[in-house]
């Protein structure tokens, strides 16, 4: 049974969500709009026996997580625009180092400083390419304020699953939206924890390869004292500049994410199925496209929401699919062309991909999405 | 009877990648001996380090061990410490890493006094890449980046930990490697944040820029620099100009740990939760 309706903002179901997947340990730096799951995770945290620290800037809070995490604790950190810049680099190195972390990047207009309080869309890219080298990535968006509670639950249990820094993209609407909402009971709230290895310490190879690409992570002072660097390393976890070593381990890290595509992608569908056009949009934008499809088809326009949680890795497949489908595919988004990128890529010019952008801090209405499809039928 | 380090080593790591004449070696060996000393468990132990010749040390020891990123050893390692405050942690950097891209890290752990042991190696200089200057390269030296000589002024290590909040200050060379090892032990063995500054020698790229290449010429260099505590107490400001005072320079036991506070805070949320 649901507990009654309670009202919430997104970023304090974000902590809440935290704190019921089993994070106890909170690194964070303030900055708007995200402060306000830092402020309720410091309150939150020590109730349960947790731990929350806020560190002199977005770096340290970024490498805390990672070290709370390696000494066991499910750890987050939540920031925006400027401050997921400067967490990059050691967002980097959970990825090279396959440390189980979540870090929330509510989305405000940039770059730069840019507009501290008014939301957009802009770090879709930076959540994908952020970090210099070739790395997998898993990225969240939630529209909704359930979906915020149970996609941050999800970001816990896919980095604990696949050993990885998971991002949560929100942006400043959904965040600071207040909004009714029914939270699970614990017991009906899935948890993954990381899996521990079975073999000895002579024998553990942290960075081996499995059955399914993601070793077995021991935590510190568990017996298994083995390194971890941010330099490419062999499966013992050693420095390593073999060719065939480090290539094979970038390989092993990639397919965590390629052999996993069925488990990790997560999308919604509205009146795909005769659909004619489709309009492709996330977060906020996803329910002003949901709401825009809805006045369509009363007007009696053939068309269909494709609305994707998981961000990155992009569902290819499935757009690719649409696009054989449609004649043409908007992608509205409060930036200046970023996801529709991806879009146009899988399309392959299957359909005519349209993008309706927009960076001045407003979010895009339901009206505006209605016009420029009628505009372009 | 001669002393075993391979307790604490990955043997098979070993030839390790520093330049012989390296002063890295003295302090891995100090850093050794007091844990021997301590009878620490190397279960118990997070060794991290951050980017430099320095942080390459983790990489040997037979322990948890964490490379990290450049200057950011101190924030990974408070992770590290909150999540498990009944371990050891223990960081090594070398002067740039620590004090320079790593500054804002040491200032604030510094200030919250967490139980934390720091060995800085400073060698004055960027060796890994190359010779460049640093925070601590004295006046005048040269620097691959500071080809006219050195023209920044330097930071004294020790002042500014003291400064910022540590409870626990030393500094010594490698000359006396006797001396390091107890400042070490006793750092180890201090509740809070306690950093050791180990005065130390790069040959390849610092004493060769300066015509100090030898080792033994650089080590008695180094050692004529460091002035101790009792003998700098009667010294004019100007007589300690370009030098280091040596010796345990700073000791508080009554201030506050950080994991130690914070604990009070959860006992009494948990308490107050459950009511």
């Amino acid at each position: 049974m649901s507990k009654r309706m309670e009202l919430y903002s997104g970023n304090e179901l974000v902590a809440e969500a935290a704190i019921a997947a089993g994070c106890r340990f909170f690194g964070g730096y303030p900055i708007t709009p995200s402060s306000e799951i830092a402020e309720r995770m410091s309150k939150f945290l020590p109730q349960v026996g947790g731990r929350f620290i806020q560190m002199e800037d977005e770096i340290a809070s970024m490498g805390a997580i990672i070290g709370a995490s390696l000494a066991g604790e499910k750890s987050m950190t939540a920031t925006s625009g400027p401050g997921f810049s400067l967490k990059q680099e050691n967002l980097g190195f959970a990825m090279i180092a396959e440390v189980p972390c979540v870090i929330v990047n509510v989305m405000r207009g940039g770059p730069s400083t840019g507009l501290p309080t008014a939301p957009s869309q802009s770090d879709v890219m930076q959540a994908r390419w952020g970090t210099h080298g070739d790395h997998p990535v898993i990225a969240l968006a939630p529209s909704y304020m359930r979906e915020i509670f149970d996609e941050t639950v999800r970001a816990f249990n896919l980095a604990e699953k696949y050993r990885m820094p998971v991002i949560l993209l929100l942006d400043e609407v959904i965040a600071h939206l207040h909004e009714g909402v029914a939270l699970p009971e614990s017991d009906e709230i899935e948890i993954v924890n990381r899996k521990k290895p079975t073999v000895s310490r002579e024998e553990y190879e942290p960075y081996a390869d499995t059955k399914d690409h993601v070793p077995p992570m021991a935590n510190f002072f568990e017996g298994y004292r083995y390194h971890v660097t941010g330099l490419s390393h062999n499966p013992k976890g050693l420095p390593s500049t073999d060719f065939e070593v480090v290539h094979a381990i970038q390989v092993r890290r990639q397919k965590k994410i390629t052999e996993h595509l069925d488990d990790i992608l997560k999308w919604e569908e509205r009146s795909m199925e005769d659909a004619e056009i489709a309009i492709i949009a996330y977060g906020s934008i996803g329910r002003s496209a949901t709401d825009a499809v809805e006045h369509l088809r009363a007007e009696g326009v053939k068309i269909g929401l494709f609305r994707p949680l998981t961000l990155w890795p992009f569902p290819e497949k499935r757009v690719a699919e649409i696009a054989r489908q449609v004649k043409r595919i908007f992608v509205p988004e409060m930036n200046l062309g970023q996801l529709v990128l991806e879009v146009e890529r899988m399309a392959k010019g299957d359909a005519e991909v349209i993008g309706i952008n927009q960076v001045g801090g407003v979010m895009i209405r339901p009206r505006e999405i209605v016009s420029r499809v009628k505009e372009v039928a | 009877m001669t002393f075993n380090y391979d307790e604490y080593v990955r043997t098979e790591t070993i030839p390790h990648m520093w330049c012989p004449g390296c002063g890295i070696g003295i302090v891995m060996k100090s850093i050794i001996r007091a844990f021997t000393a301590l009878k620490w468990d190397k279960n118990d132990i997070a060794f991290v380090s951050g980017i430099g010749c320095t942080s390459r040390m983790p990489g040997y020891m037979d322990m948890n061990t964490l490379h990290t990123t450049h200057g950011r050893a101190l924030a990974f390692a408070t992770g590290i410490k909150l999540a498990h405050p009944e371990k050891h942690v223990v960081v090594v950097g070398g002067d740039g890493d620590a004090t320079a891209i790593g500054g804002n890290h040491l200032i604030h752990a510094a200030r919250r006094n967490i139980d934390i042991t720091l060995i800085i190696n400073d060698n004055a200089i960027y060796g890994m890449t190359g010779g460049q200057y640093s925070p601590t390269t004295p006046p005048h030296m040269i620097a691959s980046t500071a080809p006219y000589g050195m023209v920044e002024p330097n930071f004294d290590i020790a002042k500014l930990v003291m400064g910022a909040g540590a409870t626990y200050v030393a500094r010594e060379t490698i000359s006396k490697g006797i001396m390091l090892e107890k400042y070490i032990k006793t750092g180890l063995a201090h509740k809070g944040f306690s950093v050791i500054v180990a005065e130390s020698t790069c040959p390849i790229q610092f004493g060769r820029r300066n015509r100090l290449a030898d080792p033994v010429e650089l080590m008695h260099w180094l050692k004529n620099r460091g002035v101790p505590k009792t003998k700098a107490a009667g010294m004019a400001p100007e007589e300690l100009q370009d030098r280091f005072v040596t010796g345990e320079l700073f000791r508080d036991d009554s201030r506050p740990e950080f994991t130690e506070v914070y604990q009070q805070v959860i006992d009494a949320a948990m308490k107050k939760e459950n009511k």
